[in-house]
């Protein structure tokens, strides 16, 4: 058998746990695992959230410093009780209307897909105080140095 | 021209990426090598997405072209 040409890897560093930031790192992996790339994305700070059971379906939009609303929001509105809610509904509304993916359904994606690796990590679990049992199922603990040994045979690496 | 015979056809009209190349992903999995598969997508980017997809995969794109608004690719899995 002849061997296998070696597979392209990509590795990503997902800090932000909005949903408007949950999307590009997901979009990037699903892309890449689907032209048979290896991917590992590496959770850290609120980027967490996105593989937290607790909250991976529940990611908000905050409109106070995001200028690139839809619908423009001054930031004096922004800081008004259920703002960050309504700007929530209004993306997940758009998500809809495109017929684009959830960030559970990307996930999902993600595994049917294969070769994705989601590393949580561990500096971030201590500090906020996530328990191993409340990422999501196929994640893997991982520090920095773990995720750099990954990262350094990628030809393409991402921070977002 | 001789018309090429398609063994699948994958509608992924009204979808943004990267949802074509991952459901043509998931398609060409079942299939077996030399079989075609057609494709209908309007996500704007997909021409040069599915370039890239068969450059990456190793699948052979045998045509790229548009019928109206929607852009055809017929796709031989390798």
């Amino acid at each position: 058998m002849a061997e296998e040409k070696k597979k392209k890897r990509v590795a990503i560093i997902a800090s932000k746990g909005s949903l408007d930031m949950a999307y590009p790192p997901l979009i990037v992996a699903t892309s890449a695992a689907a032209m048979g790339w290896e991917v590992g994305i590496f959770f850290t700070f609120f980027g967490l959230d996105i593989i937290n059971k607790k909250k991976f379906r529940n990611l908000k939009v905050a409109p106070v410093g995001n200028p690139a609303m839809p619908v423009s929001v001054p930031n004096i509105i922004g800081i008004i009780p259920g703002m960050t809610a309504v700007a929530t509904w209004m993306m997940r509304r758009m998500v809809r209307k495109q017929n684009m993916p959830t960030i559970p359904e990307l996930l999902d994606m993600t595994r049917k897909l294969g070769g994705v690796r989601l590393f949580g990590c561990s500096t971030t679990m201590g500090l906020m105080g996530v328990p191993d049992e409340d990422l999501l199922e196929g994640t893997e603990c991982a520090g920095a140095a773990g995720f750099l040994d990954f990262a350094s045979e990628a030809q393409v690496t991402l921070f977002i | 021209m001789a018309k090429i015979a398609i063994d699948r056809e994958l509608d992924t009209k009204g979808l943004l990426c990267p949802l074509p190349v991952v459901k043509s992903k998931l398609a060409i999995e079942e299939m077996d090598s030399g079989q075609v598969l057609r494709i209908e997508a309007t996500d704007k980017a997909s021409p040069g997405d599915f370039v890239a997809w068969c450059k990456e995969t190793g699948n052979e794109l045998l045509e790229s072209g548009h019928e109206g608004d929607v852009f055809v690719f017929v796709i031989q899995k390798g």
